[in-house]
Formats: C-alpha cells, sequence, structure tokens
C-alpha cells in the first residue's frame, strides 16, 4: 500500500453556529484520485479549504507528511489549488499567471521560462504566453489554473468544481486531461465536485459526504454497486430504494413477494432498506415468470436504452432495458439475488445523515 | 420605431445644444477674441503672467497634495469597508456618504467657523490655557477643505474596484505561495487601479477648479485659478480674459478624462 500523504483528524467546523464538518477523519494516499462528492452544502468545499489553508478548524487537525500544518497559512503550504471559475489574475498574461507561483519562489529566468513551456505544452495550449486571461474560453482558462498550480511541483492539488462552469463536451474531454495529468505528474489530486458520474469516471477512491458527515468511502465500483445507505444509492445513479424485511439470510421480501439475494448477518424479520439499480431490473414477457407481476405505466427513449415505469404491488419500479414493452403491458419483473443491495434502515433523521461508522 | 426613437431624443438633444454646445462655443468664441471682437491668443497666452501663473501652480499644487492625501486616506479605508460584511458595511458607507447629502457651501462654512481665529478649535484651546493655531487663510486650510469635500469621491471608486475582486482570485495568490505583502502588491492593487484612477479624476479635477473652497477657507489672501477666472466675470467684468483661461484649465481636466477612460473600463467611477 501506498504511504498516507495527507490525515485530517477529528475535524469539526461550523459557521454562525450551523455545523459544516463534524468529526470528520479523512486520510489520503499518496497519487491517490480522491473526490469528495455530495450535494452543495455537505461540507465537500469546507473540506478542501482546509486543506488548502483557507479555513481554520474549530476543532482537529491537518496532518501533511507527518507535520501538522492545522494553523500553516496558505503560502507556506505544499499543495496548491484550481479554483472554481479558474481565478487567473485578469492583469497579468499566461506566461505571467504561470511564473507567479515561481517568481515568488525566486526561480532563476531560465528554470521559469522553461517551466512555462512544459506546462503549456501539458495542458495542450503551447504558445498562448502572450494571450490574456479574458481572451480565453472557459476550457482554456481552466487548463491554465491548472498549469499554473501544476508548475510549482505541489505533493497535493486541490480542485474544486474545476469543470463545473464547462459545457457538457468539453467537460467529458477535461476529465480524460485530468486522468492523464495525473498519471503523468504522479500528483495526489483531491477534487470536490457534486457530479457523481464525474466522481464514477476519475476517482481512485470517492468519498462520498451529506450534511458535514462521511457517508461512505471506496472505490467509484463499490460505492455504485454497494451503496451502504439509502443516500448514496439515491445520490449515485439512479435506483429503485424499497423499504423490505429481511426474512432470514440469503432471503428478503419486497412488497409482498420474497426475493432471494446474497446478503447475510441482517438477523431475522428485520426492516431494512433494499436498493435496485434500473439497469438491474429484469422484465419478463410473461407475467408468471417474474416474481412479482406489474403493469408498464411509462415509455421513454433514452438513445442507449428505453426508460421505463413498472407499476407493481404499489411501487413505480424504474426500469433500464434495450428491450421495449409497450405501456400498458403486463410484465413479470425479476432481479437476479447478486443484484439486490441490502442496506439497514436509519432509524432517525439524524442516524440518516451521519449514516456509517467508519 | 427608429424614427420614433430619433423623435423621442430630439428634446435632449435640444436640452444638449442650448445649454452644453452654445456655452461651449461662446467660451471659446470669447477666448479667443478681444474686446473689440478681433482673433487673439492673448487671453490663453495670459496664463503665463506671473499673476496667473502663480495662481494655476498653486492650484495644481494643492489639488495634488489634496488627492495624495485623499488617496492615503481612502485605500485603507476602501480596503477595510470591502472586507466588511453587508450588514454593517453599508452603514459604514452611508457614514461617510452623508456629508455628500449636505449643501457644499454650508460644509465649507462649517469649517470656517471650526477654524476661524474666534473659531471652535482656538476657543477650545484657549479654554486649555493652549496657545492658539492660525489655521484659516492658509493653503493648509484649503488642503483639508479640499480633502473633507472630495473624500468620498475617492473612497467609493476604490471600493468599487476592490469589491469586484473575486476572492479566490486572492486566495489564489496565497496558494502560490505570496504573503499578505506580495499578494497586495502584485495582485489586489494592480487589480484596484482602474478604482484608483478614476477617483484621482473626480478629487483632482474638482480641486483645480474650485474657487468656493479657496474663497472661504482662503480668505482673500489665497488666490487659486479658479478664483481668478471667478473675478474676471464677476469683478473686473473680463469675460474674454476670463474665458481664455478657462480654455487653458479644460485642458487638464480633458487629459484626467482621457486618463480615466483608458483605465476605468468597467466605469468604477461612474457608480457615484
Amino acid at each position: 500500500m501506498k504511504n498516507v500523504l495527507v490525515n485530517l483528524e477529528h475535524i469539526s467546523k461550523s459557521y454562525d453556529g450551523q455545523m459544516v464538518l463534524d468529526d470528520l477523519n479523512l486520510y489520503i494516499r499518496e497519487n491517490e484520485f480522491l473526490t469528495l462528492l455530495g450535494p452543495s452544502g455537505c461540507g465537500k468545499t469546507t473540506t478542501l479549504r482546509i486543506l488548502g489553508g483557507f479555513e481554520t478548524p474549530d476543532k482537529g487537525r491537518v496532518v501533511f507528511e507527518g507535520a501538522d500544518i492545522t494553523n500553516l497559512p496558505p503560502n507556506k503550504r505544499q499543495l496548491n489549488t484550481v479554483f472554481q471559475k479558474y481565478a487567473l489574475f485578469t492583469h497579468m498574461n499566461i506566461a505571467e499567471n504561470i511564473a507567479f507561483g515561481l517568481k515568488i519562489k525566486n526561480k532563476s529566468k531560465a528554470y521559469i521560462d522553461d517551466k512555462i513551456k512544459y506546462a503549456l505544452k501539458l495542458v495542450n495550449l503551447d504558445g498562448f504566453e502572450k494571450r490574456m486571461p479574458n481572451s480565453l474560453s472557459g476550457g482554456q482558462q481552466q487548463r491554465i489554473a491548472i498549469a499554473r498550480a501544476i508548475v510549482n511541483e505541489p505533493k497535493l492539488l486541490l480542485l474544486d468544481e474545476p469543470l463545473g462552469a464547462l459545457d457538457l463536451k468539453l467537460r467529458q474531454d477535461m476529465q480524460y486531461e485530468l486522468i492523464r495529468l495525473k498519471n503523468e505528474l504522479g500528483i495526489t489530486f483531491i477534487y470536490v465536485t457534486h457530479d457523481q458520474e464525474e466522481a464514477l469516471t476519475m476517482s481512485d477512491t470517492i468519498v462520498v459526504m451529506n450534511q458535514g458527515y462521511i457517508q461512505q468511502i471506496g472505490t467509484p465500483e463499490r460505492i455504485y454497486n454497494e451503496p451502504e445507505n439509502a443516500f448514496v444509492a439515491d445520490f449515485i445513479g439512479e435506483s429503485n430504494i424499497i423499504g423490505a424485511t429481511m426474512i432470514e439470510d440469503r432471503l428478503v421480501e419486497i412488497l409482498g413477494a420474497r426475493f432471494a439475494c446474497v446478503d447475510e448477518g441482517f438477523g431475522r424479520n428485520k426492516p431494512v432498506d433494499v436498493v435496485i439499480r434500473p439497469e438491474d431490473v429484469e422484465l419478463t414477457k410473461n407475467p408468471a415468470d417474474g416474481t412479482i407481476q406489474g403493469v408498464v405505466s411509462h415509455v421513454i427513449f433514452k438513445g442507449v436504452h428505453y426508460e421505463m415505469e413498472v407499476q407493481a404491488n404499489g411501487f413505480e419500479w424504474l426500469v433500464h432495458s434495450t428491450g421495449m414493452f409497450p405501456v400498458g403491458t403486463n410484465v413479470g419483473i425479476k432481479v437476479d439475488p447478486f443484484n439486490i443491495q441490502i442496506m439497514n434502515k436509519p432509524e432517525s433523521e439524524d442516524e440518516e445523515a451521519v449514516g456509517v461508522n467508519e | 420605431m427608429n424614427n420614433k426613437r430619433k423623435l423621442l431624443s430630439i428634446p435632449y438633444l435640444l436640452w444638449a445644444i442650448v445649454f452644453i454646445i452654445i456655452p461651449l462655443f461662446m467660451v471659446v468664441y470669447y477666448g479667443i477674441t478681444d474686446k473689440t471682437g478681433a482673433f487673439t491668443f492673448a487671453n490663453i497666452a495670459a496664463i503665463a503672467t506671473a499673476e496667473h501663473g502663480k495662481a494655476l501652480w498653486l492650484s495644481v499644487l494643492l489639488s495634488f497634495m489634496s488627492t495624495v492625501v485623499c488617496l492615503l486616506l481612502a485605500y485603507p479605508l476602501a480596503m477595510i469597508l470591502s472586507k466588511m460584511n453587508i450588514a454593517s458595511n453599508s452603514f459604514l458607507v452611508l457614514i461617510f456618504i452623508l456629508p455628500m447629502w449636505m449643501n457644499f457651501l454650508l460644509r465649507t462654512l462649517a469649517w470656517l467657523s471650526l477654524l476661524e481665529k474666534t473659531g471652535v478649535i482656538n476657543n477650545i484651546l484657549k479654554f486649555f490655557g493652549l496657545p492658539t493655531m492660525n489655521i484659516i487663510n492658509t493653503p493648509g486650510a484649503i488642503i483639508l477643505g479640499m480633502v473633507y469635500n472630495f473624500l468620498p469621491f475617492m473612497i467609493m471608486p476604490i471600493y468599487n474596484a476592490l469589491v469586484k475582486i473575486d476572492p479566490n482570485v486572492i486566495n489564489a495568490a496565497r496558494d502560490l505561495g505570496a504573503g499578505p505583502f506580495k499578494t497586495f502588491t502584485k495582485v489586489i492593487f494592480p487589480l484596484s487601479i482602474p478604482g484608483v484612477i478614476s477617483g484621482i479624476t473626480m478629487v483632482f479635477v474638482p480641486a483645480l477648479t474650485t474657487f468656493v473652497i479657496s474663497t472661504i477657507l482662503g480668505g482673500n489672501k489665497i488666490l487659486l485659478i479658479g478664483n481668478v477666472i471667478e473675478l474676471e466675470f464677476t469683478t473686473t467684468g473680463n469675460w474674454h480674459l476670463g474665458s481664455g483661461l478657462s480654455m487653458v484649465l479644460m485642458v487638464f481636466i480633458v487629459i484626467s478624462m482621457i486618463l480615466t477612460a483608458i483605465f476605468d473600463k468597467d466605469g468604477e467611477g461612474s457608480m457615484l
């Protein structure tokens, strides 16, 4: 396993009496692409600002390579930030923007010139030295902001929703660029976003946050396939979240019908939540072949697949399938045992916010 | 549609012609003619006489000093204001703008009664047995009056320029290794220059042309170029000389306007 680069220990932060982060613990390994994912107000940006040195936590420590940097000002930290909406210096040209950090460190002119060339090449903007930031497109400005940060050779690069202001196509291109950059540079990336697709595409590790608490930490596959609670399941992708009863190990009763599953250890006759992804719901032509029966109530063509809604036992099932059943068709619903994800039911709203105990 | 719009603009056009264009041409006409109506440059060249030259030089000097004092006072204040939260901020801004709601003459006369030989300040000094000061009718009193009257015109454009700076741009400078001082000199100040230029113009131009402040706080002892022009129109009755001198002053104003137009593209100065 690679070494731990940064450790956030028992971080708490509140603004005007409002708790934003509550006893947050998180470590980041070297050369990891870690994404903080969550809805606005979940504390992800505050976490990033604490790492960058723009906020001081009320409680807790930030440990960087073994040293406590909690009270170190931003200019003394060995990390750099790529800000939302680029934050380029509009009174300087591109070369001066990129050279800013290096000039402060009193690097030689030859070294700075080399670095500018290298950085512009890295972000595919060769020859842009003399341009002014405002004459560049959003995507170009963002790449300059990245170039400006990485010439300083930080150990850790913080990215605060850097692609948020770009259009879809550009965003997808930039996602590949970021992955390439991370692999070429060997820098640790901490990436903040509310876009689950972005998180799934780029990350080695995703940290799902809500209301100041970490909900789940895991690889994209794990977060998607095995969400630990309803919040994670709902936030990452689309899903059918249904209240159910765990009859015994490997058997769950959903909407009155018994489904085989693979989970164990929940106890007997225990209320649980189940998550079934829309693409995991199989519709059968012959209703009797399904575990439960329903009627198709909605069909939308989405390009890659059809999105259908099926009314069955009082629940509206969301189904993604390449095969189409017209509205009004009686169908059966089947789910592979492996695709039924069982979660503990939260007992109160508070617990829902706390979610997992990591 | 287009014709209708043109029709609507006619009253404004008339206004501009009658009250701006024609008077301007009259000033130029008087400035380049003598009493017989013959063409002459004498009225403009009159700026070079010892008396007028001294008045112009004193005007430029006092306006320049007032502008510097205003800038030194206004910049830190604008920075403090720009960093405050909205609620207390607007109250503080109001405090600094409030004097502007009072009549300009009244404000300046108030300073007269404060600074006079038998004025409030000297009475207080006398009360404590301290020697009285001779403040009134000195260049210092005029600078004080200029700074007091024109300070808000310096604060506002700088404040507007500062609040427009994205906090993340400042954060970015810190993030890239700049300490507070470097952040100010390399990022904050350069980005606020349009506001500074606006402020300088908005203080320097009225200070240069004022005759009210120098009349009230300078007695008749200190003549600024504004006073000289005023006297030509009111007392001496030589409109030709007054117009000629005004045209010289106008050159300074036009230069200031051009500077503002070049540097203040975002219109920080237009917020007042």
